[in-house]
């Protein structure tokens, strides 16, 4: 695998991670953290685990992002 | 803690990290490096036990003790979340809504995706000693497989679907299931989860001992427990009306 | 490169971390701390990687004999993930139970209702 494939994969993981942990809103921070995951097993994928990959696509990019969103729904039109 | 102590503490604690984690660095292996002594004893020993994907190898023959521990802690968040998320008191079940509003073509798409991600599911979790993929990943993939038809506005087919009493009792007996492999291994090899069953002969189905047969276990596991998960946080988001808990007039 | 990758892994846990000292929201607090944790998967996979190496998985018409990257770091990371999960989902459901008891997810607000 070249070299500048693993950096590319890297910094973008690096950005976005960045990203989702400094978005404050949980509602667009659950979106992000989608795309977050999906980058994430890209650069598994790149790293040569694709077991890895795998599992990110699923939990990452679709379990955990679903949770979040039908907490923030939840807790939007809570008992007040 | 105010916000401005909270940051104070944080600065002192990342620069305490940083400073060791660059001190760790020196000690490191260089990245893409070619000496992996715990790699080449996984392989070998997985190659010994007819199982062409290494990685299942490790978690479900070489180390499947760790991976009982870990099926330990998703039962135990399972539980946790079902008895944190259960209905209290006044909190009533709304009786009629649907889920979410998406154009008819989305929704006649989500219907036609679901059988095919099921079927992808199982494939991925029956092939789980041969190609990447295993029971995690297939029992991920089935639990969201299933809540398409959420995404497809249809939480009443979702629910017609998921009579959640069985799943909840398919998570707790495929934890079952894990011990009693473990409990044969015992009595017919002489260890714990003991790979005992034929080996059978390399990149067959049928093949690597116990590797499939644990494959599926925690597919089920997985899958079931992932439902249940979701299941709650639906309830929650979807069907719960009304009902403030003692004390919440802040 | 030397020190890229690890450098990326160990940056993640900072700005995770970094997100919790900021937050105002419980559900943001557990979303950044899973941040933290996807900074453990990247460090365990780049300590496993080996340049020119294929997948730790032996496909019909891949020789076994062929160098593959470290399957041991990568079970591990596996794991990681599922327990991140959990942890997770259980956070959740703490957080959606806190927001019954008090009507608000907001730490400082939180604390002051403690008094």
């Amino acid at each position: 695998m070249s070299d500048a494939l693993a950096v590319v994969a890297l910094t973008l993981v690096g950005v976005a991670g960045t990203a989702v942990a400094w978005t404050f809103d949980p509602a667009r921070q659950a979106v992000l953290s989608s795309v977050f995951g999906v980058l994430l097993a890209v650069l598994f994928t790149v790293l040569q685990a694709p077991d890895v990959a795998l599992s990110q696509i699923g939990v990452g990019a679709a379990l955990v992002p679903l949770m979040v969103v039908l907490t923030v729904r939840r807790i939007r039109r809570g008992p007040r | 803690m105010s916000g401005r102590a909270r940051l104070v503490v944080f600065v002192l604690g990342a620069a305490g990290l940083a400073v060791a984690f660059v001190f760790a660095l020196g000690g490191m292996p260089p990245f893409g490096g070619s000496e992996h002594p715990y790699r080449d004893l996984a392989v070998a020993a997985a190659l010994r036990h007819v199982t062409p994907n290494v990685v299942s190898s490790v978690n479900f023959d070489q180390r499947a003790l760790d991976t009982l521990g870990e099926e330990t802690i998703l039962l135990g968040s399972v539980i946790g979340a079902a008895a944190l998320l259960r209905l209290v008191g006044h909190e009533k079940e709304r009786p009629e809504r649907a889920g979410g509003r998406l154009p008819d073509a989305i929704g006649l798409g989500c219907y036609l995706l679901l059988p095919v991600t099921l079927l992808i599911g199982l494939d991925v979790v029956a092939h789980g000693h041969l190609t990447p993929g295993g029971g995690f990943q297939g029992g991920v993939v089935l639990a969201t497989g299933l809540h398409l038809l959420y995404l497809a506005g249809r939480y009443r087919s979702l629910e017609r679907l998921r009579p959640l009493a069985w799943y909840e009792f398919g998570e707790g007996a495929s934890a079952t299931a894990f011990v009693g492999v473990g409990l044969a291994g015992l009595a017919a090899g002489g260890s714990f989860l003991a790979n005992v069953l034929p080996l059978g002969s390399f990149r067959e189905l049928l093949s690597a001992g116990t590797v499939p047969v644990l494959n599926i276990v925690v597919g089920c596991a997985v899958a079931t427990g992932a439902v249940v998960l979701l299941a709650q946080f639906l309830e929650q988001a979807i069907r719960i009306t009304g009902g403030a808990g003692p004390g919440s007039s802040g | 490169m030397q020190v890229y990758a690890y450098a990326v892994a160990g940056w993640l846990a900072l700005a995770g971390a970094l997100g919790i000292a900021r937050s105002h929201n419980l559900v943001h607090a557990v979303v950044a701390l899973s941040v933290v944790q996807s900074g453990t998967y990247v460090l365990l996979l780049s300590v496993g990687y080996q340049w020119e190496a294929a997948a730790p998985v032996f496909a019909s018409g891949v020789p076994v004999t062929t160098p593959v990257v470290d399957p041991v770091v990568q079970a591990m990371t596996l794991t990681d993930i599922v327990v991140s999960a959990t942890v997770t989902a259980l956070l959740l459901a703490l957080t959606i139970q806190i927001e019954k008891r008090f009507g608000t997810v907001d730490p400082d607000e939180l604390r002051k209702l403690k008094g």
